[in-house]
């Protein structure tokens, strides 16, 4: 009956989202009554899940698995959640999460749902509330089925500690057919991804070209931000198409979006509206970014950015 | 080669988005419906297998006889045939389950779908189509090419990339990337009258509980204003995003 949640690691150590789902699950656990069980798959340190709310630890540690691959990650979790009797598997909404999903839905016959932002408001019927229509409005969703898969929006939950001993057992589940062959993984490691990035600084149209974005990328290293950029920048061949977000690129849910030189269209503004914090610079005072933003500056980027760089430099520097 | 593009019918990406009937319905009054943005890309990639490797392409929706337009559009960009399935699309699990009929039903050997639809957002039908037909599935897959039956596909991944390779049957999970946006076609006239030639079958439901409910919307509450700082006193920002936002 425990609730299942997988937790996600990289290169052997727990990803931050982790223990936001962890959290969550915990939250769920304690509507229903029943414990949190966590799920790992060649994770080297899995003490810290205590410090969210997780009784039990299952260990997965397979070389099969040692690039993701969908159907057998899934394949552990059907096999984990069937021995653990869970009826409410938590998921995190990264890349390989919304991979595995819907496969895991298929495997246990049970609904899914994505983006999930709050703890659900009824256990019976099941009711979660997910962000729908690109960030435009809230869904209450129920689901029907006896067991309930649950993709949790980052940064949508926040991190809850709770103390406890986690006690950690070998699970060892049968891995058939892959079907997919990592050939090659190109990935910069010295990057913060927009997926895990708490801050996010963007630059769009406004700054005239790819030779000004070394400010961009400037400001984002002094605030350990990942860099994004608005569609036709990307479009322009400016920045790699992975840098695009909005309503057709990636979405961004991160605590602060800087946006420079980005007018806010309403296909950019839906991308990024999950993000808590929003602050625009922008020459033009009626941009509409600024209707949407927390705060703003009026100003030329050549100058506001460089400026605000050496300012945050020395603010580092005292902290 | 056997393709099925699946067609989601969506808001037009500058729609107002509203709701109806308790606030348990979306509103379509005054809304234009698109073919959403992810499918067009795998359409046009479907279109390039099409005349570089002789593919017949079939589009399908499931949903009433209003996405019948947004079909329309689909043969006329290309495609050679239409299926939709006569059932309204409530929950991804249950559009997946008409869909995987469809591709059983069809014998197709590659299903382009979209990383997920603008509207529901689900991020499921794809992927739950692949699990149900027991067919391989990439997801956000930014490149695609096929020889026989061996594919080589790119699927983004959080922070980069991953090459991997696969052989049909297969689903993928499809956007931006797949192709560019210049490559995407506006169906022209002699386009538009060949679509009205082409085949667009109705087909009727099979029999699929819904698993998940909508049981009621909501719109994020309005924004405060702004609290603008000049650019003469960007300490004030500094201090503004510690002290108050908390955020750096
Ligand atoms: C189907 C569809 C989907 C789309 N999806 C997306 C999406 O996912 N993401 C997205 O971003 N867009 C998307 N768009 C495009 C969107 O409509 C806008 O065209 C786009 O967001 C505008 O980009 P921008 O703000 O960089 O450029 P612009 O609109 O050209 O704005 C540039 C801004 O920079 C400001 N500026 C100029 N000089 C300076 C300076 N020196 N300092 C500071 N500011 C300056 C200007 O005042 C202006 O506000 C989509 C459009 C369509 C039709
Ligand atoms: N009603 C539908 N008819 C046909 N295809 C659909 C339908 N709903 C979703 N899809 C496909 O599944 C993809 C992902 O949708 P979703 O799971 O709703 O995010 C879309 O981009 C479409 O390719």
């Amino acid at each position: 009956m425990s609730v299942l949640v997988y937790t996600e690691s990289e290169q052997g150590k727990l990803k931050k989202t982790a223990f936001e789902v962890a959290s969550y699950a915990k939250a769920v656990a304690e509507q229903l009554g029943t414990t949190v069980t966590a799920i790992t798959i060649n994770a080297d340190d899995t003490s810290p899940l205590s410090n969210y709310g997780v009784d039990k630890v299952l260990t997965v540690t397979s070389s099969e698995l040692s690039t993701f691959n969908a159907k057998g990650f899934a394949e552990v979790l059907h096999q984990a959640a069937e021995k653990e009797e869970s009826k409410v598997v938590v998921l995190s909404s990264s890349a390989n999460s919304k991979y595995l999903a819907p496969l895991l839905a298929v495997y246990l016959n049970a609904g899914y749902a994505s983006n999930v932002i709050a703890a659900p408001s009824s256990t019976s019927p099941f009711t979660v509330k997910r962000s729908a229509f690109t960030n435009k409005a809230f869904e209450e969703i129920s689901i029907n089925t006896d067991v309930k898969i649950i993709g949790v929006s980052n940064n949508a939950f926040g991190l809850i500690e709770n103390s406890g001993a986690a006690s950690e057992e070998t699970f060892s589940p049968s891995i058939t057919d892959l079907g997919i062959k990592v050939e090659s993984v190109d990935k910069a490691s010295d990057k913060v991804s927009i997926a895990d990035a708490e801050i996010v600084v963007s630059g769009g149209r406004g700054l005239k070209g790819p030779e000004n974005w070394g400010m961009i990328e400037e400001l984002a290293e002094v605030l350990g931000a990942a860099t994004a950029c608005s569609k036709p920048v990307s479009d322009l061949g400016w920045r790699p198409h992975a840098e695009h977000v909005g309503q057709t690129g990636k979405p961004v849910a991160s605590n602060l979006y800087i946006a420079i030189g980005i007018s806010g269209a309403i296909q950019h503004l839906a991308g990024i509206n999950a993000s808590k914090v929003k602050v625009v610079i922008n020459t033009d005072p009626e941009a509409p970014f600024f209707k949407a933003a927390d705060y703003g500056v009026v100003g030329d980027a050549f100058q506001v950015v460089p400026e605000l760089i050496e300012k945050l430099k020395s603010f580092k520097a005292q902290q | 080669m056997k393709i099925l593009v699946c067609i989601s019918h969506v808001p037009d990406t500058t729609s107002k988005i509203n709701f109806t009937d308790g606030d348990t319905k979306f509103d379509t009054n005054g809304v234009q419906f698109v073919i959403n943005p992810n499918d067009e890309f795998g359409l046009t990639r479907a279109m390039w297998f099409k005349e570089k490797q002789s593919a017949h392409v079939t589009v399908v929706n499931v949903g009433g006889p209003e996405t019948e337009p947004t079909l329309r559009k689909a043969l006329a960009i290309g495609a050679d045939a239409a299926i939709r399935v006569n059932t309204p699309a409530t929950d991804g699990f249950s559009v997946a389950k008409q869909l995987a009929q469809v591709v059983t039903d069809g014998n197709y050997d590659l299903v382009i779908a979209g990383r997920e639809s603008i509207d529901y957002n689900g991020g499921m039908v794809p992927g739950m189509i692949a699990g149900l037909t027991n067919a391989n599935f990439v997801n956000n897959c930014i490149n695609l090419e096929i020889e026989g039956t061996s594919v080589t596909a790119v699927r983004e991944i959080d922070g980069g990339k991953e090459t991997v390779s696969t052989t049909l049957p297969l689903v993928i999970g499809g956007q931006k990337g797949i192709v560019e946006e210049s490559d995407l076609r506006i169906p022209n006239m002699r386009g538009i009258m060949m679509a009205r030639q082409k085949p667009l079958t109705v087909t009727e439901p099979v029999a699929a509980n819904a698993e998940t409910n909508s049981v009621k919307f909501e719109k994020p509450a309005p924004k405060g204003a702004v609290k603008l700082v000049s650019p003469d006193n960007l300490d004030e920002l500094i201090n503004l995003l510690h002290n108050e936002a908390k955020v750096i």
